[in-house]
């Protein structure tokens, strides 16, 4: 077998170890346009498991690597004027230049023909001559480009600038550092090697702010070089090729065509800050040797179907991490109100890979460090020796102490009658309150017979619905927790059937509904009522009126609901809305009604309790409602007297583009908790203690709703 | 957990000896359910009339489509034939419906491909209103009409799950991608605002006996989804060939909160049932 290799880093020079290794006939030819001894960047890092397959695959490649290698297990992270270590994180590096000697070293012994500073400008004659090609050349791949209609490469720029440095200066671990100056927050990844490698990351303004633009190279190092000297002390910084660049991500359709594969970040890349590149390319190689080994190679296709299947979960799984990290980087400013301690578990878990458990595991010391200062910031006591973890630490809202950080929160349900709760939903309301949650939800409670989702959706509108309450808050009294009601109106989604076989299935007798604009939720729903003045009036009073009603039940809590389509939401969204009076068209106008409301009601619950909103982060539809007006109505709502914000996103239409990763909603919280200084609550699907840790930990949220797998919160 | 058998009704030399005898010793076995695969450009049995042809001879056990292609058919028909099979079943029809993938089988049916996702979401809608309605009869036995579960593994198909199904219904793979896809298909019942929690089914592939039983069942799936490219490697990697792996695969789906797991033979005759039971009785 021929086989052409283009490129020769270290991705394209181990497939051709492995493959003249396994296969000692086969023709193997390896092409780089730059010389044998050049070599871009500094270091590169592997972790543990990488290792063992590099291992397993040639043995003496994996020694030699590993003579090589600098290991350390800290990271560490200077922010604030603090330091803070964790330890733990397995990592092994070493010089980019060495790999490829070793690796050149190897293919020389078994016989692989290497042509350096030679060009392939056509990858198909290659794919002509040879019977295989390897397109393993890199970010910027002809091989890729030459195939891109079979390909279908994807590229997309990330936002912030950086550049790769490298210094004599010992970095003997892992070192996040975090400096502020004059012209915004700068972030440096370094990390250990024969010369340590010193990447500078910013945003595009702090860039532009600093001149960097205008600056050359030996300006530009003494920039870094002064802003860094504490850490950098007397030592330089050097640059190999003095550049300042985005981070492109590639993704590709497919990475196998005819006789054609790509391999490394020709077929993928991950952002620096995961540290996976190498770790990426050298795996697929693995992974290309274990295809013909598998399969036969006179069956090209399949070998090369079976590689793809082999490395397409794990590349995904690669790059997802790397693209919360690249976010991450790309934001921080938005974590600079954080406290050290808080910033520093923040940045450790931003991947979503290390958990809360996953830090206790790998460094127990740390995480305790952690569950201290947590609790005595959450106390407000100067020192805890012994604490418990973020999840069990209490949160003040007003005059109301919530014990811990879970809430249950439950879907509607439809077994009242004419508004009055019946006896399943007000049971749920006492066994929920007796698991030990730290507040506990009513499910969206009505505050008109015409706002009310289902004929059995519970109501809090006549005095005989508020009675019926009060005896499941006494009953719930018994026990510990913070009690919590939901008011709502359904507006345009009312009248429908019970959710049991599915959302927004219209009454064939339902009743007049009301909404800002007179269209109907779906093809099949009820066009509502445009509200007229006394239409907003009455509404208002009703709110008012369940607001009074929920106090004098006994309920310490209370939420309004202005998301998901129901009527508050959909004044809100431009996509629902299309008032011409002063309740509807700018942003401005369109916020106006549910302020008025939410102002009416914080006049009437007494000040020692606090008020909640349930508000959307976004419609998930173009021309809808965006995160951006989530901000400006959660700052609005902040101003107003509202002590958190209950994030949800969805559902104003039926036609959105909802999102169900396990993360998506506790970003938006995140985003408007740390935009806005604003306490939370998030509500995306989790169901473990660790999920809890994990987002109150990293100040996503200030309380978590909950779904423990053996409660049903929704019955 | 439950556990399914998949009827051979893609695989070759399957008459109606055979879809009886799997039927019959279904129901009168360790089985919960019979399952049937789609597809139109294909030398396979329709899986709806050969559904139809078991529930004359079964009392007990689900029938279930896992999986049809749903805009593959007119609306009107599909909500026909499903309701008139769980009249004829006597309320044990499961209908699993999802996109389907094969191009072919669209043109060879004269439906567009393109428009498959908006044709579907709105088919879900009008399914239920047909078994609900006056127009179409029959009247379903199932109140509402029959179970209807959504399959698909992307943001898309869970919300027709939330919105329009009894539950998710997955496509086959480890436990670990069940595990992972059943929990999106949860989540977005839960944040959509459903009560209780969405019925979940998985799929899995056997071939029991010795190593050219195993590679038949690997080539006859290598084939069956040729035109996923690599996708149908990772179907055939996960083929079951020994009790263990069955015991081990079962185990997995069962700690991942499947409702009902489906086997389905990969190689023809009685045997791969006999096998499958024999495994099924004293293992599990």
């Amino acid at each position: 077998m021929k086989v052409s290799v283009i490129g020769g880093g270290p991705g394209g020079l181990y497939a051709s170890v492995l493959l003249a290794n396994t296969y000692p006939d086969w023709e193997i030819d390896v092409y780089d346009r730059d010389p044998a001894d050049n070599t871009y960047g500094w270091g590169i890092v592997f972790s543990d498991s990488t290792l063992g397959r590099l291992r397993e695959a040639d043995y003496r490649t994996h020694e030699r690597i590993t003579d090589a290698f600098t290991k350390w297990d800290p990271i560490d992270i200077y922010y604030g004027g603090e330091y803070i270590r964790c330890r733990g994180h397995s990592f092994a590096g070493l010089m980019r230049a060495r790999l490829k000697d070793i690796l050149r070293e190897r293919c020389a012994e078994l016989g692989v023909t290497m042509h350096w500073e030679h060009t392939v400008k056509d990858p198909k004659a290659h794919a002509e001559e040879a019977d295989l090609v390897i397109g393993a050349d890199g970010l910027n791949s002809t091989t890729r480009e030459t195939y891109e209609e079979a390909f279908k490469p994807r590229v997309t720029m990330g936002s912030a600038k950086f550049a790769w440095f490298g210094t004599e200066k010992p970095f003997d671990v892992f070192t996040f550092i975090f400096r502020e100056n004059e012209h915004g927050l700068w972030r440096v990844h370094a990390y250990p090697g024969h010369k340590s490698t010193f990447i500078v990351e910013c945003t595009e303004e702090t860039y532009e702010n600093a001149g960097l633009d205008e600056m050359g190279e030996e300006e530009g190092l003494a920039y870094f070089e002064e802003l860094f000297a504490d850490h950098l002390g007397s030592y330089n910084l050097e640059s190999k090729l003095y550049q300042w660049r985005n981070f492109p991500l590639v993704k590709c359709r497919t990475w196998s065509h005819e006789n054609v594969v790509l391999l490394g970040d020709a077929a993928h890349t991950a952002h620096f800050s995961v540290g996976s590149g190498t770790k990426m390319a050298m795996e697929d190689a693995i992974a290309l040797q274990e295809a013909f080994i598998e399969k036969d190679a006179s069956d090209l296709e399949s070998v090369l179907n079976w590689y793809e299947k082999e490395r397409r979960d794990p590349v995904n799984r690669i790059q997802e991490a790397a693209r919360t990290s690249r976010k991450y980087f790309e934001t921080t400013e938005r974590f600079t109100d954080l406290e050290p301690e808080r910033f520093a578990f923040n940045l450790l878990t931003r991947s979503g890979r290390i958990t809360y458990d996953e830090l206790k595991i790998r460094d127990d010391r740390y995480a305790d460090r952690f569950d201290r200062w947590f609790a005595s910031h959450a106390t407000g006591e100067a020192r805890r020796t012994v604490a418990r973890p973020p999840m069990f630490q209490p949160l003040d809202l007003r005059e109301v102490t919530v014990e811990n950080r879970t809430v249950f929160l439950p879907g509607p349900s439809s077994e009242g009658t004419t508004g009055l709760p019946g006896d399943r939903q007000r049971a749920r309301l006492v066994d929920l309150a007796s698991e030990g949650a730290g507040v506990v939800m009513t499910e969206p409670l009505a505050v008109s017979e015409r706002g009310r989702l289902h004929p059995g959706t519970p109501g809090i509108y006549t005095d005989e619905h508020a009675d019926s309450w009060t005896d499941a808050v006494s009953a719930a009294k018994e026990h510990t927790g913070t009690l919590g009601a939901e008011l709502f109106h359904a507006g345009r989604r009312g009248a429908t059937q019970p959710r049991d076989r599915g959302l927004d299935r219209p009454l064939s007798d339902g009743w007049e509904l009301l909404a800002p604009s007179a269209k109907p939720y779906t093809r099949r729903s009820q066009t509502p009522t445009a509200m007229n003045e006394t239409d907003l009036e009455t509404v208002r009073e009703a709110f008012v009126d369940a607001t009074a009603r929920a106090d004098e039940a006994g309920f310490d809590l209370l939420q309004l609901n202005m998301a998901h389509g129901y009527l508050l939401g959909s004044f809100l969204s431009p996509l629902t809305n299309e008032r011409e009076d002063a309740y509807g068209g700018s942003f401005e106008e369109r916020v106006t009604y549910p302020l008025e409301v939410f102002d009416a009601i914080r006049e009437t619950w007494p000040d020692e309790k606090p008020l909640t909103v349930k508000l959307n982060a976004t419609d998930w539809r173009p021309g809808g409602f965006t995160l951006g007006d989530a901000f400006r109505t959660g700052r609005h709502l902040d101003e107003h007297g509202c002590d958190l914000l209950c994030v949800v996103a969805g559902q104003t239409t039926p036609n959105d583009r909802s999102k169900f990763d396990s993360q998506v909603l506790e970003r938006y919280s995140e985003q408007i908790r740390n935009e806005l200084g604003v306490p939370t609550m998030s509500t995306n699907y989790i169901t473990t203690t660790d999920d809890v840790n994990s987002q109150v930990g990293r100040a996503s949220a200030d309380l978590c709703a909950w779904h423990p797998p053996d409660v049903d919160v929704h019955y | 957990m439950q556990v399914g058998i998949g009827l051979p009704n893609t695989l070759d030399g399957t008459d109606r000896d055979l879809v009886l005898e799997y039927a019959r010793r279904a129901d009168a076995g360790p089985f919960t359910s019979i399952g049937v695969f789609d597809r139109l450009v294909y030398h396979s049995l329709d899986p709806m009339q050969t559904l139809g042809v078991c529930a004359g001879v079964t009392d007990e056990v689900r029938l279930a489509t896992s999986i049809i292609a749903g805009p593959l058919r007119s609306t009107a028909m599909l909500a026909k034939k499903a309701a008139t099979l769980d009249v004829l079943s006597d309320g044990r029809l499961t209908l699993g419906v999802a996109l389907g993938a094969r191009q072919d089988d669209y043109e060879a049916a004269g439906a567009d491909y393109r428009s498959r996702g908006r044709r579907f979401t709105r088919q879900l809608e009008e399914l239920r209103q047909h078994w609900e309605g006056d127009d179409i009869g029959p009247e379903p036995v199932q109140p509402g009409g029959p179970q209807l579960l959504v399959g698909g593994e992307s943001d898309p198909a869970y919300k027709r799950v939330a919105r329009f199904a009894d539950g998710w219904i997955g496509a086959g793979g480890p436990p670990r991608r069940f595990g992972s896809c059943a929990e999106s298909a949860t989540a977005a019942w839960t944040e959509s605002g459903r009560p209780g929690t969405p019925a979940v089914w998985g799929h899995g592939y056997f071939a029991l006996g010795d190593e050219e039983t195993a590679s038949a069942g690997e080539e006859y799936l290598l084939d069956y989804y040729a035109f996923t490219g690599p996708f149908a490697e990772r179907i055939a990697d996960g083929l079951l060939t020994t009790p263990q792996e069955v015991v081990q695969f079962v185990r997995g789906y069962e700690e991942r909160g499947c409702d009902e797991l489906i086997m389905f033979p990969t190689v023809g005759g009685i045997e791969q049932y006999e096998r499958l039971e024999r495994i099924v009785e004293s293992e599990l």
